[in-house]
C-alpha cells in the first residue's frame, strides 16, 4: 500500500531526449529535441489527470516514459512510492501489474493472429496468475466488464468493429487489476456515438474499481468530460494545470485560450462569437 | 440551382452481396452556399462525395440510379473524358489526407504547374507566376520557396494548403471537401475551415463540407443533411438544426458529443447510441434506425415500413415516424 497522503504517481522533472539523425547510409546524431521538457505532475488514487496538447507536444511520449516503455533521459517517477526509472527486469514486470496502457489504435494494438480470448489472458499467463481454468473463468468476466459478449472469446480482432476492439484493449488492460491506466487516445479512432459509449464505460470502471488514468488526447472536449484536473502540454512542456473547471473557464494562458477557441462547438450562434475570439487570439498560437 | 443529385444510388457489387452504399439521397446545392454533409463512418457520405465526381471504383461500385444534374447536365451519364473536363473546370475535391492525392516525387511547383497548363492554356512562366498567386491566396508563408519544396517537406496543415490551392487552380463553382480538416490538430483546424470559408466568399463557389463532426457542422454549413446507413435521414438549415433537431438519429449524435461549454459534463454521464448501424448488404425493411431509436414501438409499424423522407417543417425533412416535435411530453426511452 501507499503511504498515507502520498499521490499514486509522482513524476518530477521528467525529460526525454531524441537524437535527430540525419545521412543515408550512416546515421550521425547531429542534434538533440527534447520531446519531453521537464514535466512534473501528480495523479492520485482514483483521479484522472487529463492531458492535451497538439501533435508532437510530448504527451504520449510523457505517457510511454511513466510505463518506462520507452526510458526517460531524467527525472523521476514514484509510483506507489517506488522509483521506476531505476527498476528493471523481475522488478519492473511486478510494477506493471498495477500500471496499464490502453493505446489509440484499437486495429493495430490488438495481435491478429491471437484470439479474443487469448489476448484478454495474455497478461495472466505472463504474470503467472492463477490456474488455466481460473484464468478463462477470469477472461470471461472481464469480457463482461467492459461489455463485450464472451461468447465470442475463440473468434479473432479483425472480425470486430473498432468500438468492440476498444472493449478487448479495455479488458486486457484491466486483466491484473490495476490501479493506474494511461489512456493514449482512447476514443480518438471511434465515431461518436460509439465513442460516447467508451468514455462511459471508462467511467463506470473508475467508479467500479477506484481507478487512476492519466488520460491522453488532443481533443477538449472529451478531455473535460472524463478529467478531474488538467494538464496543457506544449512543446514538450506543461504550460498550465489545474483543476479541469478552473482550466476550461478561465485559463491563464494566452495558449490554452487560443487552443480552447479553436474547437468547434455544435452551435451555430455560439460559433460566431468563438470564432471572433479565435481571430483575436491567432497570435498565441502562431508556430 | 448548381447541383441537384436525384434519388442517387451506388451500390458495391461485392463477394458478400450487394452493398447499397447509397441508396437513394436526394439534395440541392445552391450556388454559392455550403451543404454540410454529416454521418458516421459507412453512412455512405464519402460514396456519394464519389458519386458526384465520377470517381467511384468501378468494379466493385457501381451508380445504379438516379441523377446527378450540375447546372441542368446530368454526370452520370457523360462519358470518362466529359468527366474530367468537368472535374479540373468546375468541380474540384480536397481529400482528408493530402498526402495520398499530393504525387511525393514531385514538387508542389511542379505539380501546381501542370494541373494549371492541362486545364487552362498558357505558357510555363504564365502558369508558374499563377501557381506563387494561388499559394499566397492560401496563405503559404513564402511562396516563391514553397514552389521548390516536395510534399513531405510540409507539415499537415501546410500540405492541406497547397491541396487547396490544387483545388482552386481552375477557378471550380463547386468545391467538394471531404473530412478535409479531421487529421489536424484543432488550431490547424480552425485556420484552414477559416481560409475555405474566405475562399468560398471570395470566388463565389459552392462548397459540398463532409464531416462526422457536429461541430464543424455548425460552423461551415448553411444547410445540412444528416445520413445515415446509406440514407439522408434529416436535412434542414444548420440553425433550425441545431435549434429543434427532429430525427431521434440526431438527437442521439447531438447528445453523445462530449461538451466543451459544459461545467457538469465530469459528473455526467454521455447519452451512448446502443448498437451499431445496420448491414447494408441486407438493410431492414422499415426504418433503418429502428433498432437503435429508443421511440421505434410495435404501433406504428416504423420497424416494417420504411418511413417517407417529409416535409415537417417548412425547409425541414425528416425521415421517421418519431420527430422530436410530434412526441412532445413523451420521456425519453419510453416505447409506447
Amino acid at each position: 500500500m501507499s503511504t498515507s497522503g502520498a499521490p499514486l504517481l509522482q513524476v518530477r522533472d521528467l525529460v526525454k531526449r531524441f537524437p535527430v539523425k540525419s545521412g543515408i547510409f550512416i546515421d550521425r546524431t547531429v542534434d538533440y529535441v527534447d520531446a519531453v521538457a521537464g514535466v512534473s505532475f501528480d495523479i492520485a488514487a482514483g483521479e484522472t489527470l487529463g492531458l492535451v496538447g497538439e501533435s508532437g507536444s510530448g504527451k504520449s511520449t510523457t505517457g510511454f516514459c511513466i510505463l518506462q516503455l520507452l526510458r526517460p533521459t531524467s527525472g523521476s517517477v514514484v509510483f506507489d512510492g517506488r522509483e521506476l526509472t531505476e527498476l528493471g527486469g523481475e522488478e519492473l514486470r511486478r510494477v506493471r501489474r498495477d500500471l496499464q496502457i490502453v493505446f489509440q489504435d484499437p486495429y493495430s494494438s490488438l495481435d491478429p493472429r491471437m484470439t479474443v480470448g487469448d489476448i484478454v489472458g495474455e497478461p495472466l499467463v505472463v504474470h503467472r496468475v492463477g490456474t488455466r481454468r481460473e484464468r478463462r473463468a477470469r477472461v470471461r468476466e472481464l469480457l463482461e466488464v467492459v461489455g463485450f459478449d464472451p461468447t465470442f472469446v475463440n473468434r479473432y480482432p479483425h472480425e470486430f468493429s473498432g468500438g468492440q476492439r476498444q472493449r478487448i484493449g479495455i479488458a486486457r488492460a484491466l486483466a491484473l487489476s490495476p490501479r493506474l491506466i494511461v489512456c493514449d487516445e482512447p476514443v480518438s479512432a471511434l465515431d461518436v456515438s460509439i465513442q460516447a459509449q467508451i468514455i462511459n464505460l471508462l467511467k463506470d470502471l473508475q467508479h467500479e474499481f477506484e481507478l487512476a488514468y492519466l488520460f491522453i488526447a488532443h481533443d477538449l472536449a472529451v478531455v473535460r468530460s472524463v478529467s478531474d484536473r488538467i494538464a496543457v502540454m506544449r512543446r514538450g512542456e506543461i504550460v498550465e494545470s489545474g483543476p479541469a473547471e478552473v482550466v476550461y473557464t478561465s485559463p491563464r494562458e494566452e495558449y490554452t485560450r487560443a487552443l480552447l477557441a479553436s474547437v468547434p462547438v455544435p452551435d451555430p450562434e455560439r460559433m460566431r462569437v468563438r470564432k471572433d475570439e479565435r481571430r483575436r487570439l491567432g497570435d498565441a498560437v502562431a508556430m | 440551382m448548381l447541383l441537384e443529385v436525384r434519388d442517387l444510388q451506388t451500390h458495391f457489387f461485392t463477394r458478400e452481396g450487394v452493398v447499397r452504399a447509397v441508396d437513394g439521397i436526394s439534395f440541392s446545392v445552391e450556388r454559392g452556399k455550403t451543404l454540410g454533409i454529416v454521418g458516421e463512418s459507412g453512412c455512405g457520405k464519402s460514396v456519394t462525395a464519389l458519386s458526384i465526381m465520377g470517381l467511384v471504383p468501378k468494379p466493385p461500385a457501381r451508380i445504379v440510379g438516379g441523377e446527378v444534374l450540375f447546372e441542368g447536365r446530368d454526370l452520370t451519364t457523360l462519358s470518362e473524358r466529359e468527366l474530367s473536363d468537368v472535374r479540373g473546370d468546375e468541380i474540384a475535391m480536397v481529400f482528408q489526407d493530402p498526402m495520398t492525392s499530393l504525387n511525393p516525387t514531385l514538387t508542389i511547383g511542379t505539380q501546381l504547374v501542370e494541373t494549371l497548363r492541362r486545364h487552362t492554356d498558357v505558357s510555363r512562366q504564365e502558369a508558374r507566376r499563377r501557381a506563387i498567386e494561388l499559394l499566397e491566396e492560401v496563405q503559404l508563408p513564402k511562396p516563391e520557396q514553397r514552389l521548390k519544396d516536395y510534399p513531405h517537406r510540409l507539415s499537415g496543415g501546410m500540405r492541406q494548403r497547397v491541396m487547396i490551392a490544387l483545388a482552386l487552380s481552375c477557378n471550380p463553382s463547386l468545391l467538394i471537401a471531404d473530412e478535409p480538416t479531421t487529421a489536424l490538430d484543432v488550431t490547424v483546424q480552425a485556420q484552414v475551415l477559416d481560409l475555405l470559408d474566405e475562399l468560398r466568399r471570395g470566388h463565389d463557389m459552392a462548397m459540398i463540407f463532409i464531416t462526422h463532426d457536429m461541430g464543424v457542422i455548425a460552423e461551415v454549413a448553411d444547410e445540412v443533411v444528416v445520413m445515415y446507413a446509406g440514407q439522408v435521414v434529416e436535412q434542414a438549415s444548420v440553425k433550425e438544426l441545431f435549434d429543434r433537431p427532429e430525427h431521434p438519429y440526431t438527437e442521439a449524435l447531438l447528445g453523445a458529443l462530449p461538451q466543451l461549454e459544459d461545467g457538469t459534463a465530469r459528473q455526467q454521464r454521455l447519452t451512448a447510441i446502443a448498437g451499431r448501424p445496420p448491414d447494408l448488404v441486407d438493410p431492414p425493411d422499415g426504418c433503418r434506425f429502428a433498432a437503435r431509436c429508443p421511440y421505434a414501438g410495435e404501433p406504428d409499424g416504423c420497424a416494417e415500413h420504411m418511413p417517407a423522407l417529409r416535409e415537417i417543417r417548412s425547409g425541414h425533412l425528416v425521415r421517421s415516424e418519431h420527430p422530436a416535435s410530434e412526441r412532445a411530453g413523451r420521456p425519453a426511452g419510453v416505447t409506447s
